[in-house]
């Protein structure tokens, strides 16, 4: 199984060393060399150093014959795009998307993209954790 | 016409002054502060503060009108991109036309279905072929959706159809000759035409057959 991830942040490249550990092939791709050390010193993947929308950066990684992208750079279009440009350009079936703009993620995951809302994510939890506080509601008050 | 600009650059805010001047009714979207107040002096009410691809902003703008054109022409192929895609599936924009920055993105754009669009570097290069053409063949108006497109050759002494007539031509399958350009006076290319040194010769085909056109009318280098 072949893995391309986009984007080697705090959460591509844990993505991306979850991955390899459960045995999948893995490539990953970011425009900036530094973030390879966030791989660790084992890393026996691949890494390429470009822009996720360039077809020649993706097809280094292995894009024609991954079974699945994970689209994971700082940029919400970014990943929208780099997304779209996976699943209809070379058909990968796996195509997960961070977006962090929970209006356009629900966008898209109604256009077929699976999308991921981190925000949205925290802002359930986070509600759900108040709601789940023991904490008796206010007393009327009284005008006075 | 309404029409939303998204992008205050200088693209986006020249040509929402013309638009103005035309008469047309515009909402120019840009979401860098400074900018923003720089083109609040000139427009006033009718540019707005914010990102054009969150989708509230471009509600705020009248997406859901929805507006009879939509221009994405940010600096940011991603952001036109997504602003093409949210007003054309979101909302019905009829017609979108979006800037692309870097040619390379083009097929990004083909792809993901905004097919009207404008690049300033491709243009320019084009324009450089056709003051400079040592490739022998320019290519001068793509038809996206007809998935063919207008070339024009110049035909030299050299050139092996020098003197010959239109249907005595071998062509590549897939391309005809339009017109045919002599002392500045332009006639259809018919069957009985014959082509001269100097000719500018107008070809319509599928992409993908430049090289092959080239091989028919021009002289080998």
């Amino acid at each position: 199984m072949k893995a391309v991830v986009i984007g080697c942040g705090r959460v591509g490249s844990s993505i991306a060393l979850q991955l390899q550990r459960e045995g999948w092939e893995v490539n990953v791709i970011d425009e900036r060399e530094e973030a390879l050390t966030r791989l660790g010193t084992g890393w026996a993947g691949g890494f390429v150093v470009g822009h996720g929308m360039d077809t020649d950066v993706l097809h280094r990684a292995g894009i024609e014959d991954a079974d699945a992208a994970v689209v994971a750079t700082d940029g919400d279009n970014t990943n929208i795009v780099i997304g779209q440009v996976a699943q209809k350009r070379y058909g990968i079936g796996c195509v997960v998307v961070r977006v962090l703009d929970p209006a356009r993620a629900d966008f898209y995951a109604k256009r077929g993209l699976r999308t991921v809302c981190p925000t949205q994510t925290a802002i359930s939890v986070l509600t759900d954790v108040v709601r789940a506080c023991d904490v008796r509601p206010l007393e009327p008050t009284g005008s006075s | 016409m309404y029409v939303v600009v998204a992008g205050g650059g200088k693209v986006g805010a020249n040509v929402a002054r013309s638009l103005l001047d035309m008469g047309h009714e515009v909402t120019l979207i840009e979401q860098g502060r400074g900018r923003f107040e720089r083109l609040e002096a000139e427009f006033g009410h009718l540019v707005l503060l914010g990102d054009a691809t969150e989708i509230h902003t471009l509600e705020r703008a009248g997406i859901a009108r929805p507006p009879d054109l939509l221009l994405a022409v940010t600096g940011d192929d991603e952001d036109n991109l997504v602003i093409g895609q949210i007003a054309r599936e979101g909302y019905d924009v009829e017609k979108v036309i979006a800037r692309v920055n870097d040619p390379r993105n083009q097929v990004h754009f083909d792809l993901l279905g905004i097919t009207q669009t404008v690049c300033a570097v491709s243009n320019i290069l084009g324009l450089v072929g056709h003051e400079v053409p040592e490739h022998g063949l320019v290519r001068m108006l793509e038809l996206r959706k007809e998935n063919l497109e207008i070339v024009e050759v110049q035909i030299d002494k050299r050139s092996p159809v020098a003197g010959k007539t239109v249907e005595k031509l071998s062509l590549p399958e897939g391309s005809r000759l339009i017109s045919v350009m002599r002392d500045g006076e332009a006639e259809i290319a018919v069957g009985s035409t014959v082509l001269q040194p100097g000719d500018q010769v107008l070809a319509i085909l599928q992409p993908g057959k430049e090289d092959e056109l080239r091989t028919a009318l021009l002289a080998k280098k």
